[in-house]
């Protein structure tokens, strides 16, 4: 029924730095989400695309000293595909992620709130439904547990270094057209576009 | 130190640095990726149980998880998601950036005042994102963020797609021309 104490205590510590991180990100904002999938602000892959490099880096160095393991999820092709849709509508419409929705949560937004109850509902109904579910999930074949360097029998680390290159190049870019559009940095100009109350 | 944590916003960089990182810890501690929906599930599924004790052994459900040798159970995913919260409280309470709202703005720019309408649809729509990140067992930081930077197959599909359907998603609900008018 419980994890040990030490286990409950780290995922304490690392969640209330991740909500941390999240909220200063400004990650926790419907507008910033929803104006993401709208091109109009670029915070969210902006950090889920440095999080991604750094992390490939630090967690595949672990792996490999042995420190941890593997944690892929396998692919089974009806629920990714059939997830991934169910997904990215409500996402879109709900204007938060379910990690960025608790976190803003704990910001104050109601509409979040909301959804939270949303979300246990969304899980009860999965927990239910499971055994009509699980022809739909299992229906469309399972490549299993694959990673990307192993589909393609490369070295992990050359994917890495592809990422890095590519996310350094985008910070660049964005770096120097920040640089040349002086006046009111990306920053404010969302402000400006998106008045709070 | 206390300035940069009263601040309201760090660069999107720095962020993603640092949730880099704590992905690092999170590997390195417990050796589990970082993810959300894990605990909403497992709540879910112990709730349930409560509830109806007969539903452990009968349901597909519980008879999967033994087969894969897991049970749901309140652990160190359940805590992460309480931190989230407490994290995030906390971090708005020291830079003063607390959103009490209860419709952001560009929803009601787009569909009107009206609470009912926002919360429904957030009730519904969180519901459905729930629903699909089980059915594909991640969401943004169980695929998005844990399962891409393991390279996983299955996250880059995920991730792809997902995000895709909400691009396609959002420009039909508030499309181009409204959004440059807000």
């Amino acid at each position: 029924m419980f994890d040990s104490l030490d286990k409950l205590a780290l995922g304490f510590i690392t969640g209330v730095i991740f909500g941390f991180l999240l909220q200063k990100g400004r990650a926790a904002k419907f507008e910033v989400i929803v104006n993401q999938f709208l091109f109009r602000d670029w915070t969210v892959v902006k950090i889920m695309g440095t999080a991604v490099v750094i992390g490939s880096i630090g967690v595949y160095a672990l792996i490999e000293a042995q420190f941890a393991t593997f944690h892929v999820k396998p692919l089974l092709w009806g629920g990714i595909l059939a997830g991934a849709i169910c997904f990215g509508i409500g996402m879109a419409v709900f204007g938060y992620c379910p990690g960025t929705s608790v976190a803003a949560c704990g910001e104050g937004r109601r509409d979040a709130m909301i959804g939270v109850l949303g979300m246990l509902m969304g899980a009860s109904v999965y927990v239910f439904t499971f055994s009509y579910l699980e022809p739909l999930i299992n229906g469309l074949g399972d490549w299993g547990k694959v990673t990307l360097p192993e589909v393609t029998k490369t070295s992990p680390w050359w994917w890495i270094g592809t990422l890095t290159v590519g996310g350094a190049m985008f910070w660049l870019y964005d770096w120097l057209r920040s640089k040349r559009s002086a006046l009111p940095s990306q920053h404010d100009h969302s402000a400006v576009l998106h008045p709070r109350p | 130190m206390t300035n940069l944590l009263a601040k309201k916003s760090w660069s999107p960089y720095l962020v993603g640095l640092l949730i880099g990182i704590l992905s690092w810890f999170a590997f390195a501690t417990v050796d589990r990726p970082l993810g959300i929906t894990t605990a909403f599930e497992h709540t879910a599924a112990l709730s349930a149980k409560t509830a109806n004790p007969a539903f452990e052994d009968q349901s597909k459900y519980f008879a999967a998880k033994r087969e894969k040798g897991e049970k749901p159970i309140i652990g160190w995913e359940w805590m992460l998601v309480i931190g989230v919260f407490i994290g995030a409280y906390t971090s708005s309470i020291m830079s003063g950036d607390r959103d009490k709202i209860s419709i952001p703005p560009l929803w009601q720019k787009r569909f009107g005042p009206s609470i009912a309408k926002r919360w429904t649809a957030a009730f519904l729509s969180a519901a459905l994102m729930m629903f699909g990140a089980r059915l594909a067992q991640g969401c943004t930081s169980g695929h998005g963020i844990s399962g891409t930077l393991q390279l996983a197959v299955s996250s880059w599909i995920f991730i792809s797609l997902a995000f895709a359907v909400a691009i396609a998603t959002a420009f039909l609900m508030y499309g181009r021309e409204g959004v440059r008018h807000v």
